[in-house]
């Protein structure tokens, strides 16, 4: 397999940022009430995460090592901005029903994980289709989180009705923040299940380095994220 | 003064920061396995949300305002948070001592804490003037407070529960979470 294919095997399936390292789970659980919102949330991260690992990948020798987060940090929030204005002008009501989680792509672990543990110390090209494969798995999870949602709190699939309401009730409590909560923790047990099973066969999966599983040792993100353990040292 | 109330129950109670905005959720996940270290994450929060709202309300109006310049509004806001964090350490360090002891370990990790973040992009969005911008921030900030010490609390009960086996760990917390999250949705007809 050629190293490009590498690169999008590996973010959409080996390391799924949603289903395997767990990481960005904020917008995993704030935008997944439906399918759509889920989708065009996935893609809009997948614009910022090619293009910042593009960009970063290609000053890599150019930026001080002193000052690379702050110096990724402007480049995310740049691209963010940019993908923002053009999300409200062309599609006005996914980015009314984003809102403020669109901005809040510039704090993502995802990206400046993937800056800090990819981008900056490989070429530009690998970098860019390590950014697409990433950004792909990442919408194909929260596309998944989105269809289950929908489906079981409103009977619907990308907004058409496709559970007939005459028999099916919808269990609101899905759509709503609870849901997300019950989703993602019934995920999480079955990836257990499934990382156990994986290992018992001998090709144990990749482990978590997200928040969620507060192992921040391995986090990309470790030089400046927000709940790293070995700083607070009191746990 | 009533409006001003009014935002501060809504920011803190109703609508939770993190039990329903889903800001913050890392902080919510990784420190909350004891009480007190949870109450100490949750008052480095108040410290920092309540000070970088004032401060970003006031560059949103004095400089980003008159300039015509909003659209830099995130990237603005995510540098000038992290420089002030950085700011804020080095001055309880030095002034506050006895303040420091009790919140500076956390002060580090909250740079990039999405719930600072998403409080000043919520003032702007909302268009609240300085003062209501920082109620709102103080009160969410609250409602991180109560959010993860009320989590903290029940994780030191259901650590020697027999939980099976997938659901041990995370799973468990979501699920915690999920409860939570829904008698808080208890106070939704309050405002």
């Amino acid at each position: 397999m050629n190293k490009y294919l590498e690169r999008l095997y590996n973010g959409i399936i080996k390391e799924n940022p949603t289903f395997v390292l767990m990481l960005g789970m904020c917008p995993t659980l704030a935008v997944t009430t439906g399918a759509m919102n889920g989708l065009g949330m996935g893609l809009s991260t997948t614009v910022v995460l090619i293009l910042s690992n593009l960009l970063i990948s290609a000053f890599r020798k150019v930026i001080p090592n002193g000052v690379r987060m702050p110096a990724y940090i402007v480049i995310v929030a740049s691209l963010v901005t940019v993908v923002e204005f053009v999300m409200k002008a062309y599609t006005p009501s996914l980015a009314a029903q984003l809102g403020v989680y669109i901005p809040l792509i510039v704090v993502n672990c995802i990206i400046l994980g993937r800056a800090e543990s990819y981008a900056s110390k490989n070429p530009v090209l690998p970098s860019v289709f390590d950014g697409l494969g990433m950004g792909l798995g990442f919408t194909f999870g929260l596309t998944c989180i989105g269809i289950i949602r929908e489906i079981l709190g409103a009977g619907q699939l990308f907004g058409y009705q496709v559970l007939s309401l005459d028999w099916f009730t919808p269990i609101t409590i899905f759509v709503m923040a609870p849901g997300a909560f019950l989703v993602l923790a019934v995920l999480v047990a079955i990836m257990n299940i499934v990382r156990e099973k994986m290992e018992a066969k001998g090709k144990p999966l990749a482990s978590p380095s997200g928040c969620l599983t507060g192992d921040c040792a391995s986090c990309g993100q470790s030089s400046l994220c927000t709940g790293r353990k070995d700083t607070a040292k009191t746990e | 003064m009533k409006t001003l109330l009014l935002i501060a129950i809504g920011s803190a109670i109703v609508n939770n920061v993190v039990l329903s905005q889903f800001l913050g959720i890392c902080p919510f996940l990784g420190v909350s396995k004891k009480t007190e270290t949870a109450a100490g994450m949750g008052g480095a929060v108040i410290f920092v949300i309540t000070i970088a709202s004032f401060v970003t309300s006031l560059i949103y109006k004095f400089i980003l305002t008159p300039t015509d310049t909003q659209y830099l509004q995130t990237i603005v806001f995510i540098l000038v948070i992290a420089a002030l964090v950085q700011f804020v350490e080095m001055f309880l360090k030095k002034s506050i001592p006895s303040l420091y002891q009790s919140l500076g370990v956390y002060l580090p990790l909250i740079t990039t804490n999405c719930a600072v973040l998403g409080v000043a992009l919520t003032n702007v969005t909302k268009e609240y003037d300085i003062l209501t911008g920082v109620v709102n921030g103080f009160a969410t900030a609250v409602g991180f407070f109560i959010a993860i010490t009320i989590m903290a609390g029940v994780r030191e009960k259901i650590e020697y529960n027999d939980i099976p086996k997938p659901f041990q760990g995370t799973a468990i917390v979501l699920i915690t979470a999920c409860l939570m999250s829904i008698a808080f949705m208890g106070f939704s007809g309050m405002i």
